[in-house]
C-alpha cells in the first residue's frame, strides 16, 4: 500500500500511522453535550466504499493527513495536509 | 534415460551430486529433476495422505510431486521442488514423507486403509472418544502425514529483502514477456523482468518451432543480449513474482544463492518489494492433467513437460512411450519424442475428430487412457477404445495433456475474478483485475508462439505510452501461429481412484464425495477435500477438479466459479519474507551517553522501550540485586546518587502562542509560569484517561521544554502535532525533539548540590535555585541546562549536557558521588525511591484510569479547556466507587505484594466480583524496613487504615494488607526543598 | 579542574570498507533546526539569503553544500549546517541540534544498491538527484538520506542509534559486497 503525502509524494505505508477516521478533526465545543461528545469520541462509520481517514506521516515530513480512499477497492483517491483540509 | 543429441544442457561439464546416499552423474544445465531422469530414477517422492510413490509431474514451480529436502543441519531446506533446484557439484538431496527408505516405505499401508480416507475423514475418523485427538489421532496423523521437516536449528543461511521501483514491471520472461520487456524498454521507460528461471526464455526453451528463422532459445537470447544492454533495464533472473499488492506494488522472491555449492556471503534469496507504475503479467500457462485410475505413477507426466526434458534437458521418463491428451499441443510431443528417436507406441486423443499432427506415430483418436499399471513406475496403460474395448499397451512413459490453464494467479490477488472462455476451456484474466496491470501472451489466453509475441510487443508499449513515454511497435518477429484446439475431458469414467491433487491425495470420488455431502460451493469443496491447499496451490488440478464438481452438480464451470488464489504464487520461506528482522534487525538499540560507562561498571542491562539502561550497579561484595538496590538506595538517602535520565522525551517549544498550547494539552495551566520555573503537568487522552505526565520548564519568555516518560515519547510528540495541525492550527508555535541532543542526569540526595558546585563553574544555592527552578549554567566550561526537580523525593537535581559530552560528564558525576559516599543509582533503586514517595510511572497510568482515579482531580483546571476535560467529567469518572490510587502495606503473616495481587474485604471469597482493586506496583522500601506497594482500590481515598485481603491468585500468595496514603516517606516533602 | 571531552555517536564504530562501497563518519560540530513561524516562511528564506547566502530549501531538497547547507528535513522545518543561523525568534524557532543526530556517509559504486535493502524510498539518480534528500525510514529507524555526489549518500539518525545504523548498514554491505 501506498500514500501520496502532498509534501514528500507517494511513499510506503509503512512510513504512516495510522489513525482513524477523519471526523476525529471535528471537535465539538466543550458545552456541547453528552451526545456530541460520545459520537465524536467512540463512534464511527464502517463504510464498505469511500472513506476518509487520518494518516500521520511519522516516518516522514511529520504531516497529519486526510486520505481518501475506497475500503472495497483499496483505491487511494487523494490525500490532502489536514490543515489544508480543515482550512476549506 | 539420456537421450543423444538432445537438449541444451553442456555436456562437457560432469556433476555428480547425491540423493538419498547414492551418487549420480549430471550436466552443466540440469535440474535435480533432469539429472534424476537422465539416471533412471522414477520414483522421487511420496504423497503427502497415502504415502503413494510419486515422480516427476512437471518441468516447473508448479511440481507438486518431486519435492526433496536440500541440505542437512542448520541449512537444511525442505520442500524444495526438484524441478526447479539447478544442479551443481557435490549437491545434496534427501526424499521426504517416507519411512525408512523411500522404496520401502511402511507408512504406504495407509494406501490400503484408503476406503478409509476419503474426504472429510478427519472430521469423521477422529470424532471419538474425544481425549484420543490430543493424545492419539493428533501425533499419529503428524507422523504419518506431511512433506519435509524443518531441521529444528537455527537457520545459519542469511537471507535479504531489497526495495525496486520501475516503470514498467513485466512478469515473466518467456516469448510475451520478452517482447513486452523490449517495446517498453525501447520508449526509454525503466523496465525490471523477473522470470522465474535462470535463463529466459519460458517455453521458448522447450520448443523445436522456430522464432525468426531461429531456434527459439537463440531468437530468446539475443533479446535478453539487447535488454541487457540498455541502461533502463533491470534483468531479474531466478525471481519469481509472488502477489500484487496495493498501488503497484508486488513481492518477488530472488533465489540468490541456491544454485551455488557455497553461498560465500551471498543471501540465500531476497525478498524484493517492487513497486512499478504499469505492470505486463506474461506469466504463461500451466499445463492440466487428465484423471484417470492410478494416472499418478512415475512415469506419467504432463505432455508439456515430457516435451521440455526431452528439448530442455534431453531425458525422457523412459521407452516404449505414449501421449494422451485432448489438444493440438499434445500431439507436439509425440512429434518431438518420435523424432528424437524415441520409440512412441501410442498418441492417443480423446477427441473423435482429431487429425494426426505428430507424423509417423501410431494415432488413436477418440480413444482414452483407462488405467496405469504398475506401482513404483509405470508399467503399461489399458487403452480404452471408443467401443469400450480395451487392452493393454506396454508403456514406460505416458505424457498427459488436458489442455492448458493460462496463469491467472497474479491478477486474482486483488479480488478480481478470473473469466471462463470456451473456446480455450479455461480461465483467463479479467480486464483491469489489478490497476496498471494488464496481461499477454499465454497468460491472457494466447496460446500460438505468434500471439505471445504480438500481444507482448503491444502491452509492454501500451503500458510505457500510458506513462508518457514516446515509441512504436518494434518488430516482432515470424513465429508458429497455428490455431489451438481441443476437447473437453477431465477425467475417464472408470473405477478406481483417479488422481487430481497429487499433493494432497485428493481423487475425483472425493470431489464427488464432497458435493454429494453437500459442499457444493467450490471454497467448501476445496476445504472439505482439501484439494489446492497444498503448497503447489492445486496449479495443475484446481480446474479439472471444479469441472468435476460442475458436472456433479448439473452447473456449468462459469456458475460453479474458481477458489481464491492468493499470495504467493510460489512458496516463500518465512525467512526471506523476515529477512533482517531477526536479532538486531528486530528493532533499533538506542544507548545513551553513559552506556559504555554503565557497562563498565558491570551493570545488567534492561530495556526500556528501545532504550537500554541499568538495572542496578553491583559492588564488590553483593550477591543479589537486591543487596545492590537497597544500597543505592540508602545512598540517594543519605548522600547522593547518580542516575541518567536522558532516556525520557524532551520536546523543544517555541512561539508566541506556547503558553496557551500547553494550557490545551495539559489538564493545569501553564501560560503564567514564569521563566526560570518548572510545573508538573499532566495530559489527558481525549476519552478522559490520563495519557502522559512529566514536567515542562519555561526557559525563556519564548522556549519551553516539556519532558515526557520514556516510554511515551514518540506518542506525545504525535499527540502535540496532531492537536496542532488539527485542532489549533491558529497557535503560532514550534515544537521539535530535543530528546537527543541533551545527556541528561539525576543528582539526587542530601549532598547533590555539594556535588554540583564542585563542578559548577558558578555555585549555586537555594535562593538561586529554589525547587522547581531551571537555569542555564555552565559545567566544566560546557553550556549546561539545570533543573531543580525530583523524582526520588530527595532534594534533587537535574543537569543536561549535549550529549557529546555525556559520557565525560557521567564518568566526572559518578567518580565524585562516590568520593562522597555516593554512586551511580540503576532502574531499581529509582523505582523504590519513586514507590516510597508515592510517585506514579506508566504502571499507574496504564490506559484506564482518570485524574480523579490517581488523586489528581483537581489538577483539571475548571478555568479552561484542554483534551479529555470534557469526556473526564463524564457520570461514571467521577464516583466514590472508582478505584483510587493508594499505598499498601503487608499487615499479616506473609510480608510480601506481587504485583498483579488483587484485594478483596478480609472476609470476602477471592472472586471477580468480589474485586476490589489491584497492585501496581512494589518493592521492599529499604527505608521503611518492610515491603511498600502501590495499587488501586475501590473508594481507596476514603479506606486509609482498613485492612483488606491480598490474594495472588497465579502465584498463590495470600495475605492482609493495610491500605495507605501513596506516600509514604517524607509526606510534607520536607527533602525536596531542604 | 579537568575539562569535559566530547565524543561523536560513531566513536569506535566507523570506518568501514566492503568490496567498493565505504562508511564513514561525518562528524557533526554545529547543527540547529529551524522552524519558520506561522506565516514567516519567505521572511526566513530572504533572511537566511542575506546572513548566510543560501535560502530555505523547499521539501525534499537542500540548499548549499558542505559545511554550509540546509537540508529540509519535515513540514516547516529544515537542518542548519554552518553555525547558528541568524534569525531573531519572531522569524523562526531556531534549536540547537548539534548533537542530536548522528551522519555518516556512505560512498561507492554500489551505494544505491546498498541502501536499497534499507529504505523503502525511489533513491535511483534519475529520480533522486545531488541536492535532493527525503526524510524516511532506515529499516525501524527515521533518517534523512541526502545525495552528495553520483555515488555517495550522507544519512543522518538519531543519536542513540548510531550503532543499529552502523550494524544495519554494514550488514548490507556485506550482502552486497558479495554478489
Amino acid at each position: 500500500m501506498r500514500l501520496p503525502c502532498p509534501i514528500c509524494g507517494e511513499r510506503d505505508r509503512r512510513e504512516f500511522y495510522y489513525q482513524g477516521a477523519a471526523t476525529l478533526a471535528h471537535r465539538p465545543s466543550p458545552d456541547a453535550g453528552g451526545e456530541a461528545w460520545n459520537d465524536y469520541v467512540h463512534l464511527r462509520d464502517n463504510p464498505a466504499g469511500e472513506t476518509r481517514d487520518l494518516w500521520f506521516h511519522e516516518a516522514g515530513c511529520g504531516a497529519w493527513l486526510v486520505v481518501t480512499r475506497d475500503t472495497v477497492t483499496h483505491e487511494i483517491k487523494g490525500a490532502e495536509l489536514l490543515e489544508r483540509a480543515n482550512a476549506d | 534415460m539420456r537421450i543423444d543429441g538432445k537438449g541444451r544442457i553442456d555436456r562437457s561439464k560432469e556433476i555428480s551430486f547425491k540423493f538419498d546416499g547414492l551418487t549420480y552423474q549430471g550436466f552443466g544445465g540440469d535440474t535435480v529433476a533432469s539429472a534424476l531422469m537422465g539416471a533412471g530414477v522414477r520414483l522421487l517422492g511420496r504423497s503427502f495422505k497415502y504415502h503413494r510413490p510419486r515422480g516427476v509431474l512437471t518441468a516447473g514451480s508448479e511440481e507438486p510431486n518431486a519435492l526433496i529436502t536440500m541440505h542437512s543441519g542448520d541449512k537444511t531446506d525442505p520442500n524444495v521442488r526438484a524441478t526447479t533446484q539447478e544442479l551443481y557439484e557435490g549437491l545434496q538431496a534427501r526424499s521426504q514423507n517416507r519411512w525408512p527408505s523411500l522404496g520401502l516405505d511402511l507408512l504406504s499401508l495407509n494406501n490400503l486403509a484408503a476406503p478409509f480416507f476419503g474426504a472429510g475423514f478427519y472430521y469423521k475418523t477422529f470424532m471419538w472418544p474425544k481425549p484420543f485427538w490430543e493424545k492419539v489421532y493428533e501425533p499419529l496423523i503428524r507422523r504419518a502425514a506431511g512433506l519435509g521437516a524443518l531441521s529444528g536449528e537455527r537457520p545459519s543461511d542469511r537471507y535479504e529483502k531489497a526495495f525496486a521501483f520501475c516503470d514498467v514491471l513485466v512478469i515473466g520472461g518467456g516469448a510475451s514477456g520478452l517482447m513486452a520487456a523490449l517495446s517498453a524498454a525501447k520508449t526509454g521507460a525503466d523496465v525490471i523482468l523477473c522470470q522465474e528461471e535462470a535463463e529466459f526464455g519460458g517455453r521458448l526453451l522447450s520448443e523445436t518451432e522456430e522464432v525468426d528463422a531461429q531456434e527459439g532459445a537463440d531468437w530468446a537470447a539475443s533479446v535478453v543480449a539487447e535488454l541487457e544492454a540498455m541502461e533502463n533495464v533491470r534483468l531479474m533472473p531466478r525471481t519469481s513474482v509472488t502477489g500484487a499488492y496495493d498501488q503497484g506494488t508486488f513481492g518477488a522472491l530472488e533465489r540468490v544463492a541456491h544454485h551455488l555449492p557455497y553461498s560465500l556471503g551471498r543471501p540465500t534469496e531476497c525478498f524484493w518489494r517492487i513497486v512499478a507504475k504499469r505492470s505486463v503479467l506474461c506469466a504463461g500457462s500451466l499445463e492440466r492433467h487428465i484423471a484417470f485410475q492410478n494416472n499418478d505413477i512415475p512415469g506419467i507426466m504432463m505432455a508439456g513437460s515430457m516435451r521440455s526434458y526431452l528439448n530442455r534437458w534431453g531425458v525422457a521418463p523412459g521407452e516404449p512411450i505414449a501421449v494422451f491428451g485432448n489438444n493440438d499441443d499434445a500431439h507436439r510431443t509425440a512429434r518431438d519424442m518420435a523424432e528424437a528417436g524415441l520409440h512412441v507406441v501410442a498418441l492417443i486423443d480423446s477427441r473423435h475428430d482429431a487429425e494426426n499432427k505428430a507424423g509417423d506415430v501410431p494415432f488413436y483418436p477418440g480413444h482414452q487412457v483407462a488405467k496405469g499399471h504398475g506401482f513404483r513406475g509405470l508399467e503399461a496403460i489399458t487403452l480404452r477404445a471408443p467401443n469400450g474395448s480395451e487392452s493393454k499397451l506396454h508403456v514406460q512413459g505416458l505424457g498427459v495433456s488436458g489442455g492448458w490453464n493460462p496463469s491467472v494467479h497474479l491478477t486474482c490477488h486483488m479480488n478480481g475474478r478470473p473469466v471462463w472462455n470456451e473456446d480455450i476451456l479455461a480461465f483467463v484474466p479479467r480486464e483491469g483485475a489489478i490497476p496498471g496491470m494488464t496481461v499477454a501472451g499465454a497468460a491472457n489466453g494466447a496460446f500460438s508462439t505468434a500471439g505471445c509475441l504480438a500481444q507482448g510487443a503491444a502491452a509492454g508499449l501500451e503500458a510505457a505510452r500510458d506513462l508518457g513515454f514516446k515509441g512504436e511497435l518494434p518488430a516482432v518477429p515470424v513465429a508458429e501461429d497455428t490455431p489451438y484446439r481441443q476437447g473437453r475431458l477431465w477425467a475417464v469414467e472408470g473405477k478406481g481412484r483417479a488422481w487430481l491433487d497429487f499433493q494432497n491425495d485428493v481423487t475425483v470420488k472425493d470431489i464427488k464425495q464432497a458435493a454429494v455431502e453437500n459442499y457444493r460451493s467450490v471454497e467448501h469443496m476445496k476445504r472439505y477435500t482439501t484439494q489446492g491447499m497444498a503448497t503447489d496451490q492445486g496449479k495443475s488440478s484446481n480446474v479439472s477438479a471444479l469441472a468435476v464438481l460442475a458436472d456433479v452438480t448439473g452447473r456449468d464451470i462459469p456458475e460453479t466459479g474458481t477458489t481464491t488464489f492468493r499470495p504467493p504464487y510460489v512458496p516463500v520461506s518465512i525467512a526471506a519474507m523476515g529477512a533482517g528482522g531477526a536479532d538486531k534487525g528486530f528493532a533499533p538499540e538506542r544507548f545513551t551517553t553513559s552506556h559504555k560507562a554503565t557497562v563498565e561498571r558491570g551493570a545488567p542491562m534492561i530495556e526500556a522501550g528501545l532504550w537500554y539502561r541499568p538495572s542496578y550497579y553491583p559492588a564488590q561484595g553483593e550477591t543479589t540485586w537486591r543487596q545492590s538496590c537497597d544500597r543505592e538506595v540508602n545512598m540517594v538517602r543519605s548522600t547522593v546518587g547518580i542516575c541518567d535520565v536522558s532516556t525520557l522525551g524532551k520536546i523543544d517549544l517555541q512561539g508566541k502562542d506556547v503558553g496557551a498550547f500547553l494550557d490545551f494539552v495539559y489538564t493545569n495551566s501553564f501560560s503564567k509560569l514564569k521563566p526560570g520555573r518548572v510545573r508538573y503537568g499532566l495530559m489527558l487522552r481525549e476519552d478522559g484517561h490520563v495519557m502522559d505526565d512529566g514536567t515542562t520548564a519555561r526557559l525563556s519568555e519564548n522556549q519551553w521544554v516539556m519532558t515526557t516518560t520514556t516510554a511515551a515519547a514518540g506518542l506525545v510528540m504525535r499527540h502535540l502535532e496532531w492537536v496542532h495541525q488539527a485542532l489549533c492550527p491558529q497557535m503560532d508555535v514550534r515544537f521539535t525533539s530535543v530528546t537527543e541532543q541533551w545527556a541528561q542526569f539525576a543528582v539526587a540526595g542530601p549532598k547533590s548540590r555539594e556535588l554540583l558546585n564542585s563542578l559548577l563553574d558558578a555555585p549555586i544555592d537555594d535562593e538561586s535555585f529554589p525547587f522547581m527552578q531551571n537555569g542555564e549554567v555552565s559545567v566544566m566550561g560546557v553550556k549546561a541546562r539545570l533543573f531543580r526537580i525530583s523524582f526520588s523525593g530527595e532534594h534533587a537535581y537535574e543537569i543536561a549536557v549535549p550529549s557529546r559530552y555525556g559520557d565525560s560528564l557521567y564518568r566526572e558525576l559518578v567518580a565524585r558521588a562516590e568520593a562522597m559516599d555516593g554512586g551511580a543509582y540503576g532502574m531499581e533503586a529509582l523505582n523504590v525511591l519513586r514507590i516510597e514517595k508515592g510517585h506514579i510511572t506508566h504502571a499507574e497510568i496504564h490506559g484506564r484510569v482518570t485524574a480523579f482515579d490517581i488523586g489528581f482531580g483537581k489538577m483539571v483546571s475548571a478555568k479552561k479547556d484542554c483534551v479529555g476535560k470534557t469526556m473526564s467529567e463524564r457520570p461514571g469518572l467521577l464516583e466514590d466507587d472508582r478505584e483510587m490510587l493508594v499505598g499498601l502495606r503487608p499487615v499479616g503473616a506473609i510480608k510480601e505484594i506481587p504485583a498483579g495481587a488483587h484485594v478483596f474485604e478480609t472476609d470476602a471469597e477471592p472472586t471477580r466480583v468480589n474485586d476490589l482493586g489491584y497492585v501496581t506496583s512494589t518493592c521492599f522500601s529499604p527505608t521503611l524496613g518492610e515491603v511498600r506497594a502501590l495499587g488501586f482500590v475501590r473508594n481507596g481515598r476514603a479506606r486509609h487504615g482498613d485492612k483488606l485481603k491480598l490474594v495472588d491468585h497465579l502465584r498463590g500468595v495470600e495475605t492482609v494488607v493495610e491500605v495507605t496514603d501513596p506516600v509514604a516517606f517524607d509526606v510534607d516533602g520536607g527533602r525536596l526543598r531542604g | 579542574m579537568a575539562e569535559l571531552l566530547a565524543k561523536s555517536p560513531c566513536d569506535g564504530l566507523l570506518p568501514r570498507t566492503h568490496g567498493k562501497v565505504s562508511l564513514s563518519e561525518v562528524v557533526i560540530t554545529d547543527l540547529y533546526s529551524v522552524a519558520p513561524m506561522k506565516g514567516q516562511g519567505a521572511a526566513v528564506d530572504a533572511a537566511l539569503q542575506a546572513a548566510h547566502g543560501i535560502g530555505f530549501p523547499a521539501p525534499n531538497r537542500v540548499t548549499g553544500s558542505g559545511d554550509l547547507r540546509c537540508i529540509w528535513s519535515g513540514r516547516d522545518q529544515a537542518l542548519f549546517f554552518g553555525g547558528e543561523p541568524d534569525l531573531t525568534p519572531d522569524l523562526a524557532a531556531v534549536t540547537d541540534q548539534s548533537d542530536a543526530w548522528v551522519m555518516v556517509r556512505l560512498e561507492g559504486a554500489r551505494a544505491e544498491e546498498v541502501l536499497a535493502r534499507l529504505v523503502p524510498v525511489d533513491l535511483r539518480s534519475s529520480t533522486f538527484a545531488e541536492g535532493h534528500c527525503a526524510r524516511t525510514l532506515l529499516q525501524h529507524m527515521t533518517v534523512s538520506i541526502s545525495r552528495v555526489g553520483p555515488e555517495a549518500f550522507e544519512i543522518l539518525a538519531f543519536r542513540s542509534m548510531a550503532a543499529t545504523l552502523v550494524h544495519d548498514l554494514d550488514t548490507a554491505l556485506q550482502m552486497v559486497a558479495a554478489r
